[in-house]
């Protein structure tokens, strides 16, 4: 068990913007979460990274209450690919994936041969590697997003959380990049949990999906169970149709204009 | 090929601090030589090396005036001003790297504002029963209270945000210039007095100032290296940091504080000094790249050492001494209007 929340309410200022959210994150599994914009999903996010703190309820992380933790020990624990990302100072894209290892290496020392690899590697698969000794600063936005992403898997933690983390790429890059994530859910147990604005990749990538609205889950579950028309359309106020696409081996949704 | 550019990089940074550690070792003695009486650069030596080891040999046949002249009156104004320039251009790393804004100097909280004020205030009423120590004690306390104040005005329950910290440091540091206007237009013949300090100066430094500044930077400098990787992890965004391990409403404030109180030291010391803080990090990080861990030892020398000059160009190499606080902005203004420059037609 990854995630365990249990009733939390977030108050930002006066708002309410989470309302009584209960939901369960099982370990060595792919999550997509969808909603409408506004709906909480980023605020979730942060209150899963013990980045807020939940005004009412409780969070557990692997049967632990998730504030129980150091900043350091959850470094260790869960990384995060964030929605928009700007860097004001020119490092260089390796030096920008070196500081994934950060939490791994002690203060004052210099990254060992391990670290150096596991970079390298992972800049290669993310197909940075072509860029790793430019400036962030003078890459485009997909770019510097792959950098980000590759960053946020060189930490190697057992939860990735990924917070509209391709939404700046082109598609050969957005699944490679998806691909790479399931890849490591499937083989290393890893569990990822990915807000999403592409409801197609995310039933083709995702093990389960969660839909928001208005601060709390409308709907959850096995991501060919959970997606149909009446769903959609309560959420997003659109109308679709949905069927089985045996090429992409999952539920697919076509709209009306 | 990686591993090896990995090291020379390492290797090249403490070639550099080694360097700069010589030229600034350099730099105190061919200054300390020079001046209106001129002593040659082994004089100097033989000077210092007697003063530490106490044998009286070595300066056996000099004229008597020459030790109490480098010991008494040379060295102290030197190393301050060595360690001001290093202390500002230290504090103006953490500025920039917390503010994540490559324009903020160590008096982006309004410091120096506040320093100004509380001199000034100590001018004019002539203030005296800490005898020459006043005028900074009070700077000091201005430039405190001025930072508290403008902690108070910009923290929400959310932490620091990088705007409102330069939002309320420019309407902090805006409110006291009207302040200190005023405190000018009531002074009568202190008017001078008030205006020569503001364009800060080394002059009359005592050995008293060397140590206080000195434990200060150093107390700084440990600091800022110990929470140096901190630093670099804070330009990715509050939300990366805080997930690759930072406390970011600790170390932000940690950071902040300490570099407002080294600069509050130096101003306090020296009077208001700009653009060291803002020019030495930039001229840093245009050669060796934006990592703090190199940037903060480096801009420490490299701070200590223009300033130095600096200092000694207007004591001992212009025909009249003008205030150091003018020389910096008119050689460091026009420098920096060059670097901006040439940034914006790279794109």
């Amino acid at each position: 068990m990854a995630f365990e929340v249990d009733n939390i309410t977030f108050y930002y200022e006066d708002k309410k913007v989470i309302d009584a959210l209960s939901v369960v994150l099982e370990s060595g599994k792919f999550y997509g979460i969808l909603g409408p914009n506004g709906c909480g999903k980023t605020t979730l996010i942060d209150l899963l990274l013990k980045h807020s703190r939940p005004s009412t309820g409780k969070i557990n992380y692997k049967g632990k209450d998730l504030s129980h933790y150091s900043r350091k020990e959850l470094s260790r624990e869960i990384a995060l690919v964030p929605q928009n990302f700007y860097i004001n100072f020119p490092f260089t894209a390796k030096e920008v994936v070196m500081m994934g290892r950060y939490p791994h290496m002690p203060r004052f020392s210099v990254p060992t041969e391990v670290d150096l690899e596991l970079v390298q590697d992972i800049m290669e698969k993310t197909d940075t590697y072509q860029f790793a000794h430019r400036f962030i600063t003078e890459l485009s936005g997909g770019e510097r997003q792959r950098v980000v992403f590759a960053r946020a898997l060189a930490q190697d933690t057992p939860v990735l959380i990924l917070d509209e983390a391709t939404s700046n790429l082109d598609i050969h890059h957005t699944i490679r990049l998806l691909n790479i994530a399931s890849e490591r859910v499937e083989k290393d147990k890893k569990t990822i949990i990915a807000v999403l604005q592409d409801i197609n990749l995310a039933a083709a990538f995702c093990d389960d999906l969660i839909f928001m609205k208005q601060g709390s889950i409308a709907a959850c579950g096995n991501s060919d169970e959970v997606l149909n028309r009446e769903i959609i359309h309560s959420i997003f106020n659109v109308e679709t149709k949905i069927y089985y696409e045996p090429y992409s081996n999952a539920k697919q949704v076509i709209f009306k204009r | 090929m990686t591993d090896r550019l990995k090291k020379s990089s390492t290797q090249s940074t403490l070639i550099q601090i080694i360097f700069l550690f010589i030229a600034l070792c350099g730099v105190i003695i061919i200054s300390t030589g020079l001046g209106y009486i001129r002593l040659s650069f082994f004089d100097v030596i033989k000077i210092i090396f007697a003063e530490i080891t106490g044998q009286e040999s070595f300066i056996k046949g000099m004229d008597d005036l020459f030790p109490v002249i480098v010991m008494d009156i040379r060295l102290p104004r030197i190393l301050t001003a060595g360690i001001v320039g290093g202390g500002l251009a230290i504090s103006g790393v953490v500025f920039q790297g917390i503010l994540l804004n490559p324009l903020a100097d160590p008096y982006t909280l309004g410091v120096s504002a506040g320093a100004a004020f509380g001199a000034a205030l100590a001018i004019l009423f002539n203030i005296g029963f800490l005898g020459t120590y006043s005028v900074p004690f009070f700077a000091f306390i201005g430039a405190t209270l001025t930072l508290v104040f403008v902690i108070y005005l910009s923290s929400s329950g959310k932490g620091l945000s990088s705007n409102n910290l330069i939002l309320s440091g420019i309407i902090v540091a805006a409110i006291l210039s009207a302040g200190i206007s005023f405190l000018k237009y009531l002074a009568d013949e202190q008017v001078s007095i008030i205006i020569f300090w503001l364009m800060g100066s080394f002059g009359s430094k005592t050995w008293m100032d060397v140590f206080l500044t000195f434990a200060f930077v150093c107390i700084a400098f440990l600091i800022f290296t110990f929470f140096a990787r901190d630093l670099n992890l804070m330009s990715l965004g509050n939300r990366t940091a805080a997930s690759l391990g930072v406390d970011t409403t600790k170390v932000p404030l940690i950071l902040l504080v300490t570099a407002s109180l080294v600069a509050a030291v130096c101003v306090s010391v020296s009077g208001i000094i700009g653009f060291v803080g803002l020019l030495i990090p930039h001229m840093i990080r245009s050669i060796n790249g934006p990592d703090n861990r190199k940037l903060i030892p480096l801009s420490l020398l490299a701070g200590a050492v223009l300033l130095l000059c600096a200092d000694t160009i207007t004591r001992a190499v212009l025909p009249t001494e003008i205030p150091i606080g003018v020389l910096t902005a008119l050689i460091g203004g026009p420098f920096f209007c060059y670097i901006f420059r040439k940034r914006q037609m790279a794109g």
